[in-house]
């Protein structure tokens, strides 16, 4: 989960070297949009079962990727490109960023309302098997399922594909990128685009196990964050390495000591690795070279 | 925008090649943003009669034709600047060259002697309730701002878990109060803590700052940033040491040579005040002096200021320490004017928002982060009167995207960085002119 909101992040910063701070927005908005799409098409007290549900979930995965996506390019054009235009310091970017970010996670309040809204459960939950005395419940295979099959088409995306290769050439050197006939403004709405489409994916895939609230964006977002680090920010396997860690060790150290420190362990490890390792785990493969 | 190759351009093709449109389709957007956010609020059982309510509002009708007249008008004014602007520019660029030199010296002191005569009238014309904003909100973020202008802006480490110092003045400053649950070794008036609370700050900065200022501004910025929630959730988990979430109540106001402060916030806003002068006069010094000009070193470029000789880690701990220490001095005062503090106080967003202030007031410049800090602090408390409480962080988010494309450098840009942005500026003319973007050098 972590993994995938991460991948959002490295994206965008191996390309512009920024912290996409509305990053978390879009997330949140791609979780609103999933949940209309499958309230709407579902009557409510349906008792949803089988194939329909699995429809149903990848149904609002699409709408939600779909919205993630385009609400990322807005938040390009208009956070972002305005500001590379005028050649504002780095953290002029940052500061836009913040200020989308308010400014969008409050109208998504003011018009959604702010209090959090059940997705409607679409699996009968019945445990499948059990792993180590926990169970594994269908809803959670779906999540881990999609999520790994998006992992696998952004890792071929990013090193198979032409735009791939565009976005990796303007994450080493924008200038000669530009030099050799890449498209800039381009590859980097293409990047946002990427970024947003698994972003509002996992915002739906988050609202699922979790609820769908105007606010629900933030904290996984930070944590997303602390795993692209984890990994090497800018690296995109490293993103997905840094994601499985991050949220692994949690819920370990949750089992270990107790849930009010989830977020101290998730922390300390990050601390604790990149006083060991400054660059992260995997490096900066993507990014310039460190 | 690239030239449309296609023989047949769609409608899409069509607007997208013709700048006019553009700028209308433009200008309707952000109208209709507008009118969202003005408009009604929905709720999450119907999560569109907001967006429904709102464009059946008037208000919506009237901003559109507002931004189709804007457009029209945008386009009359741009067709007359591109003739005049030419023959304007090389002269402005020369007058400003001439003016300048002392008589700027005395129109600055001038200006701070004002300046500082307005600050101390201020409170008299307020009320009640503006004096204690001033106070609690205005004057403890403007002293935060400072600080913080100190870390980023003048050494360029981004910190984004500033707001842990400010907890852990607030903090010690119960402890030694007798507030916490942890029994203090002697209890003192929170005038007294004052050093021990600069001091602990300092020394937390330092931890902090000692093995991670190894790490090159992002991760930085990730750990300072994981440091601040490790000290909130530490306090919120600590029951015994720090009250958890409950915080801490009852830390009584300053008292010294026989005057004791009350619920008042005039002697406060003095003190206060006092305070940011010896900051203020304090980092002015630093900055012109060789530590803060090591410290541009650092800014600018690490690698080389460590080639010239340096001593790069000693710096920047050492702005990490002043930082620390400065915010360390705002929780303490914090702490004993409002009498309570709980981990809600040192939410990660206040972080950024402390961040926000000082790019917004213009980095590594003391007047902007002032005025940064002391503008945005003070706008939602105006807002709250006239808006909706819940949506006042639209309009600041805005305001903050606005500024941010329309003055990056903010309100009032160090010099140092004003010339960059003039130099910048200038190449970017000479780029457009040529036809070529310049998207490139605007990244790296």
């Amino acid at each position: 989960m972590y993994a995938l909101i991460a991948l959002g992040y490295t994206l965008v910063y191996g390309v512009l070297q920024l912290i996409n701070f509305a990053h978390s927005e879009v997330f949140m908005l791609g979780g609103f949009a999933g949940l209309f799409a499958v309230r709407a098409v579902t009557s409510p007290g349906e008792n949803i079962g089988g194939t329909k549900s699995v429809m149903l979930v990848v149904f609002g995965v699409l709408v939600g990727a779909a919205v993630g996506g385009v609400s990322a390019i807005v938040v390009e054009r208009v956070a972002y490109r305005p500001l590379r235009r005028r050649g504002a310091p780095r953290l002029a970017f940052l500061i836009s960023a913040i200020g989308m970010s308010l400014l969008l996670v409050n109208l998504a309040g003011k018009e959604f309302g702010r209090l959090p809204i059940p997705v409607p459960e679409l699996f009968t939950d019945g445990t499948v098997f059990t792993v180590f005395g926990a169970d594994v419940r269908t809803g959670q295979l779906i999540v881990f399922g999609s999520a790994i099959a998006m992992l696998i088409f952004l890792d071929r995306f990013v090193n198979g594909t032409k735009i791939g290769m565009g976005i990796r050439s303007v994450a080493q050197d924008a200038e000669t990128a530009s030099l050799m006939g890449v498209d800039i403004n381009r590859i980097i709405t293409m990047t946002f685009l990427v970024g947003g489409l698994l972003g509002g994916a996992a915002g739906f895939l988050y609202g699922m196990t979790f609820n769908v609230q105007n606010t629900m964006g933030f904290i996984p977002g930070v944590k997303a964050f602390t795993a692209a680090v984890l990994g090497g920010i800018g690296n995109v396997r490293g993103a997905m390495i840094g994601g499985l860690i991050l949220g692994v060790a949690e819920n370990l150290g949750v089992a270990c000591v107790s849930s009010s420190w989830r977020d101290v362990i998730a922390f300390g490890i990050l601390v604790l690795v990149l006083v060991l390792r400054p660059t992260g785990i995997l490096g900066e493969r993507l990014g310039r070279s460190a | 925008m690239t030239a449309v190759s296609d023989p047949r351009p769609t409608l899409l093709d069509r607007v997208r090649g013709n700048a006019d449109a553009r700028r209308l389709a433009r200008y309707l957007l952000i109208a209709v943003v507008a009118g969202l956010i003005v408009g009604k609020d929905g709720t999450g059982d119907e999560p569109f009669s907001g967006i429904k309510g709102s464009f059946q509002d008037s208000t919506m009708l009237y901003l559109v034709i507002a931004a189709v007249v804007a457009s029209v008008l945008a386009r009359l004014y741009d067709a007359q600047r591109d003739t005049v602007a030419q023959l304007r520019g090389r002269a402005s660029g020369a007058r400003e060259q001439l003016i300048g030199g002392s008589r700027q010296k005395y129109a600055n002191i001038a200006f701070l002697v004002l300046a500082l005569v307005f600050a101390l009238l201020l409170p008299l014309g307020l009320s009640g309730f503006w004096q204690r904003v001033l106070v609690e909100r205005i004057g403890i973020f403007v002293l935060l701002a400072l600080g913080l202008n100190v870390v980023v802006g003048l050494a360029g480490l981004l910190d984004l878990g500033y707001i842990a110092f400010y907890a852990i003045g607030a903090y010690v400053t119960a402890y030694f109060t007798g507030q916490l649950p942890a029994e203090p070794p002697f209890t003192l008036n929170p005038f007294l803590i004052i050093p021990i609370s600069v001091l602990a700050a300092m020394i937390a900065g330092v931890l902090l700052g000692a093995p991670t200022l190894r790490l090159r501004g992002d991760y930085l910025a990730i750990v300072t940033l994981g440091f601040g929630e490790i000290v909130r959730i530490t306090a919120v988990n600590s029951d015994k040491l720090t009250n958890g979430p409950r915080g801490a109540i009852g830390i009584p106001h300053f008292s010294a040579f026989g005057y004791q402060w009350k619920l008042d916030s005039k002697p406060y806003y003095y003190l206060l005040l006092a305070m940011m002068v010896i900051v203020v006069i304090a980092f002015r010094r630093l900055e012109n002096s060789r530590v803060g000009r090591a410290w541009a070193a650092i800014r600018e470029d690490e690698v080389a200021a460590a080639a010239c000789g340096v001593p790069t880690v000693k710096f920047k701990l050492l702005a990490f320490g002043i930082g620390a220490s400065t915010a360390g001095l705002a929780g303490n005062f914090y702490a004993s004017k409002v009498g309570f503090i709980s981990p809600d106080n040192f939410l990660l967003i206040t972080s950024f928002l402390v961040l926000v202030y000082v790019v917004f007031g213009g980095m590594g410049s003391l007047p902007g982060a002032i005025l940064g800090a002391a503008v945005l602090t003070w706008l939602p408390e105006v807002l709250r009167d006239k808006v909706p409480a819940q949506d006042r962080y639209i309009y600041f988010g805005v305001l903050l995207i606005i500024m941010m494309i329309f003055r990056p450098q903010g309100l009032i840009p160090s010099k140092r960085r004003a010339r960059e942005f003039a130099m910048h500026e200038g190449g970017d003319a000479l780029g457009s002119a040529e036809g070529s973007g310049t998207t490139a050098g605007a990244i790296a």
